[in-house]
């Protein structure tokens, strides 16, 4: 280290004694096994993450939140602003590839059981987060108020509406009153902006000191790395390296992404138009769209729609609640049927996704 | 005062000061959740009553074709029969919120949302639509079109 260095990580360390920080650092591994390619994928989550709150803060420069004027804000911001279209592009491309890549990491954790005790809490904040993403998607679909996202919104918050009991106010707190308008915009845009970051920002927190804490869950039987130095890799600086490289890929591939594959603005919304042919939700919300189309308006005496938001609502909590339901692997056994859950999950989104693309 | 009527004394002092301040906390925290709930509850905002209005003229509306027109704040399909005969239909699909449109090539009203089909007196036909659509009153006068409410 140069001497100014020296001098200003002494002065540092004098008043909070950063040498436990260091030998922690130095001490911390990484296990390497077959399955070490899924560690990356809650680094690469949270790279996609900082690049939304960093194009995010932006955009929030120019953006107008208002019925008159967000679509034209928007506009202003691909065509007026220097770069404003790449901003804007990353933005989206960014999203999407955060819910895919949350997606991934939160199935790997899953597969690999990594959600066993000790680590509950890890996995519970993560599902939180999750919801949570999903939320920040569907809010920030509205925010350039054109068609596609009016008709979205206006479905989306129907189905919420179609709850019982609890549904129809839900529907009118999330709207802002009776129907999709302005008022709609202004709350989705502080939910986008405020609530959401501001939640999200306490879990992520604890989420990853809960990480730095407990070390990298092993898969169920292979728990080795303590004892074999050569079934693990340095945390600082080996598995940093590598999490580093895989950001700067990541970077180039938006970028590449945003500059080839434009995000289109589609036409302002009119509250007096006809829905447009073709209107479909997020690619992430498509496999639960495709099924709600399957059920017949009446099953029994249940509104289609509300069945299907029920078995929805409830396969979302016992997903949540894995690690209390799972205690086989808690006692490091082998749960096979947890591996035919989750391969039905993944196999069900995949299929339905698809057939929501082709229909 | 023996000892065990000291500790049951102090047992219900301590209980007693319990609740009042056990309560007052309870009581405190909804007096400062109950304005942020409220809040979030848009106040009703009177809808704009209309009955009768005026949608468009007859000379501009070609047969066999529809049009979205303003019935107050809400939507209302106007139709344009093969035989010049108008309809008009609450613009509002009875599924989910997404409005409608008239189908010429296929001779009827259309949901884009999910492919929901009424027929021209307003019936669901096909797709996931629960109920028909509210039907409105049309007359002319001269070359104007009014829309009212039929009751």
């Amino acid at each position: 280290m140069k001497p100014t260095w020296r001098k200003l990580y002494s002065w540092v360390d004098d008043r909070v004694h950063l040498e436990d920080l260091v030998e922690f650092l130095g001490k911390k591994y990484v296990p390497v096994h077959s399955h070490s390619i899924w560690y990356y994928f809650g680094g690469f989550s949270l790279f996609l993450y900082i690049i939304q709150v960093v194009t995010g803060i932006l955009l929030l420069l120019y953006y107008k939140g208002s019925e008159d004027l967000a679509f034209e804000s928007i506009q202003f911001i691909v065509a007026k602003v220097e770069f404003g279209w790449l901003i804007r592009s990353i933005h989206s491309w960014s999203a999407n590839l955060f819910i895919l890549a949350a997606m991934i990491h939160m199935f790997s954790v899953f597969f690999t059981k990594a959600y066993r005790k000790p680590r509950e809490i890890t996995w519970l904040t993560g599902m939180l987060m999750f919801f949570i993403a999903l939320g920040f998607g569907f809010s920030g679909y509205l925010l350039p108020w054109n068609e596609l996202a009016f008709f979205a919104t206006k479905v989306g918050t129907d189905i919420v509406g179609a709850l019982p009991f609890i549904g129809e106010p839900v529907m009118i707190v999330l709207r802002g009153g009776e129907d999709v308008t302005g008022a709609t915009l202004s709350r989705m845009f502080g939910f986008h902006v405020a609530i959401f970051p501001g939640i999200f920002a306490v879990l992520l927190g604890v989420h990853l000191v809960l990480v730095q804490r407990q070390g990298m869950s092993e898969p169920v039987g292979d728990e080795d790395a303590e004892k074999d130095e050569s079934k693990r890799m340095p945390f600082f600086p080996n598995f940093i390296l590598r999490d580093l490289l895989l950001w700067l890929l990541v970077l180039n591939l938006l970028t590449i992404l945003a500059v080839v594959f434009p995000w289109d603005l589609g036409q302002k919304a009119d509250l007096f138009a006809s829905a447009p042919a073709g209107i479909k939700p997020e690619w992430y919300f498509l496999y639960m769209f495709q099924t709600l189309k399957y059920i017949p308006a009446q099953v029994l005496f249940i509104d289609g729609e509300v069945l299907g938001i029920l078995v929805f609502t409830v396969a979302g909590i016992l997903w949540t609640l894995a690690p209390f339901l799972d205690r086989k692997s808690e006692r490091g056994e082998k749960n096979t049927l947890i591996n035919y859950i989750g391969l039905f999950a993944v196999v069900y989104i995949v299929v339905f996704t698809i057939l929501g693309w082709l229909f | 005062m023996d000892k065990q009527s000291a500790t049951s004394g102090q047992y219900t002092k301590r209980g007693f000061l319990k609740y009042v301040l056990g309560g007052s906390l309870v009581a405190w925290i909804g007096s400062v959740l109950y304005p942020v709930f409220a809040f979030l509850i848009p106040p009703k905002q009177g809808d704009v009553e209309v009955s009768n209005v005026m949608v468009g003229r007859l000379s501009e509306i070609e047969r066999d074709s529809g049009a979205i027109v303003r019935f107050g704040n809400k939507p209302v399909i106007l139709v344009r029969l093969d035989n010049g005969e108008l309809r008009a239909f609450d613009g509002t699909c009875t599924h989910l919120d997404c409005t409608v449109q008239y189908r010429k090539d296929m001779g009827v009203i259309w949901c884009a949302c999910h492919n929901g089909k009424y027929d021209l007196t307003g019936r669901n036909i096909a797709g996931p639509p629960p109920r028909p659509l509210d039907e409105y009153k049309v007359v002319t006068k001269e070359d104007e079109i009014f829309v009212s409410k039929s009751t």
